[in-house]
């Protein structure tokens, strides 16, 4: 029987918390640029203008259907060299994080435009036509009466996405850069205990994912009451 | 003030408007029937631009809507518009959606524009819900704040689209005694309703379409007491019948 020994747990925390301080990095700036440009690229898939929806199409149908831990690997093999030339930074600079942020970013926003996409279409065609018979332009429209709509039905999904992000932060550990998940494992390593740091990694990520989605759900279902009445 | 003239309109190969010609002077009321599909909401849709059509021309206050040099939105902002599913906007309170198009389109104050707001609230008889959302009135107070949104705009005419067709019977009368006095105060109303009572009490001319055509424009009296067409006949003993 193996003899678990969790010792080496409480001496790492502040070196763990690191680790979580980068994976929450990765998820919030992925998500605050997912969403930006994701309802960017839902606009442009929807705007009459075909080019413009050609090229939203395209990005989105490449990210999709392109493992996540490849498109990283790019990234990590692509954008250092690219930013340690346009910058002119010091080879010794870790770029890591940011070229992780950029995959990251560039990756979700395929999937938060095609969610996005989905909450636009789901407010009726007559608002843009109310909006538009008072003299609104359609960005007006867009801005003020049609996207304010689709975001709020839109939230349960958005959050629920970022959770399922959240976890796949995890990939970067092939980079050796020490997020949450990349922190465990080095300490796992160094002490011999690989698998007690793993299982107490996986109960945090189970928490605070677990955790989450409950609070979605709650958000849910206060949405659809206020809807309803 | 709206002149309509010999337009056409197709979607693909379904024709959906041939050669309508009408015109509709300052302060009149014209009431446009017909069955479903004959075309009459996209005619009504067509005067202020939100349906585009293939050749004739529209003019309104002597601004041509087909121009492609004509500023649209600009244009909408003067012609108020009342929706069969009143619109409102649902993430909005109703204050905010009597000023929204005030602020954001003719750029009045924030005061100003409430104030214009709860003015026309209160002569459609709502000022109490002010501070409600448009999901918690019922469909004919809805549709009463929708024409209020519409005259805050301070419109040179006012097009209504089937604007009782989504209610219960009994709150039409809400919305028709709203649209009635108005109609006295001399606004220029173009209305696609089968509210024959309403077209009898107020309108000065009724058009009846069939299948894209004006079969029928003619003054109110003519219209009830001797319809021409045969179509128009058929329409209004079924309609007139109970």
């Amino acid at each position: 029987m193996y003899d678990f020994d969790w010792s080496s747990i409480p001496g790492a925390l502040p070196f763990l918390w690191e680790g979580m301080k980068i994976s929450l990095e990765i998820t919030v700036s992925a998500v605050i640029f997912g969403v930006v440009w994701g309802t960017l690229l839902a606009m442009m898939r929807l705007a009459p203008v075909k080019p413009l929806a050609w090229f939203a199409a395209g990005y989105v149908n490449l990210f999709r259907s392109i493992p996540l831990v490849m498109v990283l690997l790019w990234f990590f093999l692509i954008v250092p060299q690219l930013l340690r030339s346009f910058f002119n930074l010091d080879p010794n600079t870790d770029v890591r994080l940011t070229s992780a942020m950029i995959g990251f970013a560039l990756f979700e926003s395929a999937y938060y435009s095609e969610i996005i996409r989905a909450g636009i279409q789901s407010v009726p065609k007559g608002q843009v036509a109310a909006a538009s018979a008072l003299g609104m332009t359609y960005a007006q429209a867009m801005r003020l009466v049609v996207l304010p709509q689709a975001f709020r039905n839109m939230v349960p999904l958005l959050l629920t996405q970022a959770i399922v992000l959240f976890q796949d932060t995890s990939l970067v550990y092939m980079s050796a850069l020490a997020d949450f998940f990349g922190a465990a494992y080095k300490v796992g390593d160094r002490d011999g205990r690989l698998v007690e740091l793993l299982l107490f990694a996986g109960a945090v990520y189970f928490f605070i994912c677990f955790a989450a989605s409950q609070l979605v759900r709650r958000y849910q279902k206060k949405l659809n009451a206020h809807v309803a009445h | 003030m709206i002149s309509i003239d010999n337009v056409s309109k197709h979607y693909g190969s379904f024709q959906v408007l041939t050669d309508c010609t009408t015109q509709v002077k300052k302060g009149e009321v014209i009431v446009v029937c017909g069955p479903s599909g004959s075309g009459k909401s996209t005619l009504i849709k067509c005067v202020n631009g939100l349906e585009p059509f293939q050749s004739g021309a529209i003019t309104v206050d002597g601004i041509s809507v087909g121009d492609p040099k004509t500023n649209l939105s600009k244009l909408r902002s003067r012609v108020g518009m009342v929706f069969q599913h009143f619109e409102l906007f649902p993430h909005m309170s109703i204050t905010d959606n009597l000023s929204i198009a005030q602020e954001k389109v003719l750029g009045r104050s924030k005061d100003e524009a409430r104030a214009k707001g709860l003015k026309l609230l209160e002569r459609v008889g709502l000022k109490a819900h002010a501070e409600k959302f448009p999901g918690q009135l019922s469909g004919g107070q809805q549709q009463r704040v929708a024409i209020a949104r519409a005259l805050c705009m301070d419109p040179i005419c006012m097009l209504f689209d089937e604007p009782t067709s989504a209610l219960d019977p009994e709150m039409i009368n809400e919305v028709l005694d709203v649209m009635v006095e108005l109609a006295q105060e001399g606004m220029t109303m173009m209305c696609v309703t089968h509210e024959m009572g309403f077209a009898r009490k107020v309108a000065n001319r009724v058009i009846f379409m069939d299948k894209g055509l004006i079969v029928e424009d003619d003054s109110k009296d003519a219209f009830f007491n001797n319809p021409r067409s045969e179509r128009a006949q058929q329409f209004l003993a079924k309609i007139l019948q109970h």
